[in-house]
Formats: structure tokens, sequence, C-alpha cells
């Protein structure tokens, strides 16, 4: 039987997580690479209902994994009914989405199965028959390419965005789609997940702003957030933050970027003393043009800036403001 | 409520990273601070001790260096600290460092424990909910609230996009704890000086050696991540910088 890789796909509140083709695309192109054959897996109360869109993609198979246990999601329910799908089907390899979900449960199922994960990995290589996950480390000031030096089954997740959804391949025809019951003993899951609920309705629709300034932690003080603002409406663009920002409560919370807060694509993003953790490029690495202003010329961010200024933003800023004010009143 | 903070340093934010001589690792004479969210976790316990009282238990693995992460817990008010005092621990993975804190912890009985949601180094975001398969405990992550009740706990999980989630679990349970849950408190003076007084216990990593096994993943090599964009730096005084940035957004991306 040749190796084959797994992918599980994640559907939340009745719909495919976009996030899911990604990760059908990074598997498409290791089976390519390797010559393994891929699979995939879609887990839930209503697994069937969405394993006909996976199965029109290039896959050799869909499982469809059910139990009305796993409804709603419990990480005891969902570790369960995989590792025993994992265990039957005896996958090389198994890929997910690196999405809050899956890092609550996918360490501790590779954990029951005695195996590792290698998270939040951005790409992958095969040299000489080896396969390599390459994840960022420090904050994404460096690389690493990491192997398994276990045996299979191996786990790794892919970061949103690492690989491009739309690329994913359809198939010439519709997978086979084969209904798995997962048997949930009842005793196994000890949580009691509540409704999925938003905290407040959301004053600020980000991804909507064509010029979007934002701040991160360069800007020291809360009174200094003035300054930027003042930037903000020159340009006529939306004032926004990284996560530290909003923690510290000097700009509202419907005003972050990042994993935790809005994913925007403006056609002007300037970052101003922001570093650029993983957590934040997650949220605008989209962005058309991205013009960074950092004191720390190593900062992580100028990798993904169109414009860097290597600097400090207060003294970068105010000449800004008053050239953009003078040019904008100049017509 | 008995509760232990798993905790790490971590190189500081702003700290130059060199690469050492195995190319997989960096060179470790950099400056080192708390990892973020692990002060976060740590900043619940103290509350929750304080609401509810208890014991704050600290722990972390690492060279001698690792120590003063500890020190800071208890001036901030932990009541004692575990340390897996080796420069080896540093190179362990996820499976093996939660390893090493379940041997090193199992002759104790807490009902809860906090880590950070990730570390800065690392970034795995896999230690506590290992930790919590290995001991046989539930787990919640990414948690922005505790609340214990007659049956244990409620939690606050953040997902993704603005959604959160209430979860009910048992006691003991292990949460790892999103950075901004509280206000981050300071250390006092008298604080610092009764922590000179507070028991740390040493485990060296022969205790623990059988605990542990190879690492299951290998990091093969670590380099400055390749650009994948085009960069043009712009310089100058603050003023010529203005005039040409501005130049760019009028002529070039056409936004003013």
């Amino acid at each position: 039987m040749p190796d084959t890789i797994l992918v599980v796909v994640e559907q939340r509140e009745g719909k495919l997580n976009r996030v899911s083709w990604e990760t059908i695309t990074a598997g498409q192109a290791i089976a390519a690479a390797t010559g393994w054959t891929l699979e995939a897996a879609v887990v839930g109360g209503n697994a069937q209902a969405f394993a006909a869109e996976v199965a029109a993609k290039k896959v050799a198979k869909v499982y469809a994994v059910e139990s009305p246990k796993l409804e709603p999601y419990t990480p005891d329910a969902f570790a369960a009914a995989l590792k025993q799908l994992i265990t039957a089907k005896q996958p090389k390899l198994v890929l997910m989405p690196h999405t809050y979900q899956v890092r609550d449960f996918v360490p501790k199922l590779a954990t029951a199965m005695g195996r590792a994960v290698i998270s939040d990995c951005i790409g992958f290589k095969h040299e000489n028959g080896k396969l390599l996950f390459t994840r960022q480390m420090f904050q994404g000031k460096l690389a690493a390419d990491v192997s398994f030096t276990s045996d299979a089954p191996w786990f790794a997740t892919f970061q949103n965005g690492a690989f491009r959804g739309d690329k994913a391949e359809a198939g010439a025809s519709a997978a086979p789609v084969e209904a798995v019951t997962a048997e949930i003993a009842d005793g196994v899951i000890r949580n009691k997940p509540q409704e999925v609920f938003k905290e407040a309705k959301q004053a600020v629709d980000l991804t909507q702003a064509e010029i979007i300034v934002s701040v991160g932690r360069g800007i020291k003080e809360q009174k200094n957030i003035e300054l930027v603002k003042q930037l903000a409406e020159a340009l006529g663009g939306e004032l926004a933050a990284s996560r530290p920002i909003c923690d510290n409560g000097w700009l509202p919370m419907d005003r972050q970027i990042g994993s935790s807060g809005q994913t925007v694509a403006p056609k002007l993003y300037l970052a101003l003393g922001i570093s650029g953790a993983i957590q934040h490029i997650v949220g605008m690495k989209g962005s058309r043009t991205i013009i960074a202003v950092n004191k720390d010329s190593e900062a992580p961010i100028f990798e993904i800036a169109d414009y860097a200024i290597v600097g400090n933003l207060f003294d970068i800023v105010p000449p800004l403001t008053e050239e953009v004010k003078k040019v904008k009143a100049g017509g | 409520m008995k509760i232990l903070v798993c905790m790490k340093q971590v190189p500081q934010k702003d700290a130059p990273l060199k690469l050492n001589e195995t190319a997989a690792w960096i060179r470790e004479d950099v400056s080192y601070e708390v990892n973020e969210p692990d002060a976060f976790a740590l900043e619940e316990a103290l509350r929750q001790k304080e609401k509810h009282t208890g014991e704050v238990v600290v722990i972390t693995s690492g060279p001698a260096r690792s120590q003063q992460v500890l020190r800071e817990a208890l001036a901030k008010g932990a009541d004692r600290a575990i340390h897996l005092e080796d420069n080896a621990f540093v190179g362990l993975d996820a499976l093996n460092t939660a390893k090493a804190f379940a041997a090193a912890i199992k002759d104790e009985k807490f009902d809860l424990i906090f880590t950070g949601l990730q570390s800065d180094d690392y970034g795995y975001a896999q230690t506590g909910v290992i930790l919590a398969e290995l001991l046989g405990w539930p787990h919640a992550t990414i948690i922005m609230h505790i609340e214990k009740n007659e049956n244990g706990i409620r939690v606050k999980r953040e997902l993704e996009a603005g959604f959160f989630q209430f979860v009910d679990m048992p006691l003991p349970a292990v949460l790892t704890i999103q950075s901004g849950i509280n206000k981050l408190r300071y250390a006092t003076l008298i604080g610092i000086k009764q922590a000179k007084n507070k028991p740390i216990r040493k485990v060296a990593l022969a205790e623990v050696q059988s605990a542990i096994g190879e690492n299951l993943q290998k990091i093969e090599r670590l380099y400055v991540p390749q650009k994948t964009k085009k960069t043009e730096h712009i310089e100058g005084s603050p003023a010529e910088i203005a005039k040409k940035l501005v130049d760019k957004l009028r002529n070039e991306l056409r936004v003013l």
C-alpha cells in the first residue's frame, strides 16, 4: 500500500472553513513531491454534508467521520474520533490548518498516539527523500526546517495563508466518500461548551478600509496614539493596532488586526512601530502595499514591507502628517 | 485553589539574534525576559488565589539564567518555585518538556495548571495541551476569563475573528492563557524582599531523565528567512522621508 497523506479539513457552524482549501493545496503539493496518495477527512455531527464539496477536489478519497457526540466541538471528542480514524487508516502524514480549533485538540491527539506535531508551518521541502517542514521561530525573526524523527503518523499544521486556497486542484471526477462512525464512549467528553458568541457589535469594519494606519508597541504610551490618529485622519484612513495596544486598552478591541482580530487587505497598510509578530502578519499580509516604520532594522515586519523606513516613528510621523496635509490642501 | 503556572524565559523581543556554530540554534549571549503570555498566566493565578485563597507555584526549565523568571514570579506573589535546571532542557521539544514537567510534579496535587498560550521562541502552542493529556486532565485553550463554581470552573475561550465561547469544565484542568486576560502587576519592594526567602526546588535532569525520550522532531537548520518581497528602503532626514513617501503615495500608489 502506498503512503498516504490525510488532510483533516475544518468545518465550523455549518460551513467549511476557507483555510481548509489551503491545507488541501498543501497536501496536493506534498503528494506531488513525494508520490504519496492524498486523502481528506471531514469531522463533525454532519460531516457528510461537507464531504461532497471536498471530494470535488483532486483527492483519492474523503472520509466523513460522524457522531452526534462531535457536536458541539470538544477536544475530547475530536481527538477520540481522529485517533480511531488514523489508527484504522494509517496515514503517514496528517495535515491540518493551524486554526484555534486545531491548536485546541491536535497536541492532545498526537500525544495520545505517542507522536509529535510540527505546528504552524509555512511551507515544506522535499530534499533527498526527506520531508522538511518550514516554520517561523522567535516571532518570525528566524525560520527553521524541521524533520520528524519518529515513526508515522506524522502531524503537521499549516499557518493561515501559507498556501493559496484557490489553487486547490479540482479532481477529474468526484472522489469516493467513505462514511465512518466514530465510537465515542460516555464519559469521554468532559468539557461542556456553551453557545459561540460575539462580544459586542463590531463598530468598525476595517476590512472595507482602503487605507489603514496601524500602530504597535513602538508608540510607547497611550497619549502618543494621538500622533498616529492625526496621520490616519490626514490620509483619510482607518486607525488600527496590533494586539498589545488593544490589550492595554489604548484602542478598542475592534481596531485590532491579526489572528485574534480582523483580517484586512487594504490598498495601503502603514505599520508604525509594529515588529511584525506572526499573529499580526497573518491579519494584514494580503495588503496591496505595506509601508513599515520601525527603529529595529531586523524587525520581521520589514520582510513583507514594500517600503521600509528604519527610524523612530516619533521623528517620522509628524513631518509625514504635515506633508500629507500640504499635498492634500494643494490639490 | 492550588495553581501551577508554567513559565518560560525567552530572548527579549528586540534582542538581535545570531546563529550559533551548529546553525540549528541561536547564540545564547542575548538578553532574556519572561515569555509574555506566561506573565498573564501568572497574574491570573495570583488573582484566583486572592479570590479563593490557596497556593501559586511556578515552574520553569532551562539553565541557571532562567531562575530569573521564577525570582520575578516570587516577587510578584507566587509562593514557591520549581526549577528544572539544565541547559539540555532548552533543546527539548514540546512533548518532552511536558513529560519533564509531569515527572517533576508527580507528588503534587494541583487544581489548575496554567501556561501562556504559546512561547515567543519556539511558538509551538502545544506544551499545555500535551501536559493535560499526559496527566489525563481536561483542558481549554486561549482563555480570557476564569470563574470558579460548584462543579469546577467556567472559562471563556477566545475563538477566531472576534468570537468567544464559555466552557464549563471539571477540576483539575489545564488552561492556556491569552495575553490581555488581565492587567499585569509590578513587583513591590516588599515583594522583592520576601521573594528571597521563598523556596525554589531544583530538579536535576537526572531526576526526570527516565520520563523523557528522544525528541520526535528535530530542527535541521535555522536561518534568516528569505525575503519574498522586494523592499525599497526610504532613507534621509525625517523631512526628506516624508516628502519621498508622499510622492510615492501620490504618484505610484495613487492613494492621495
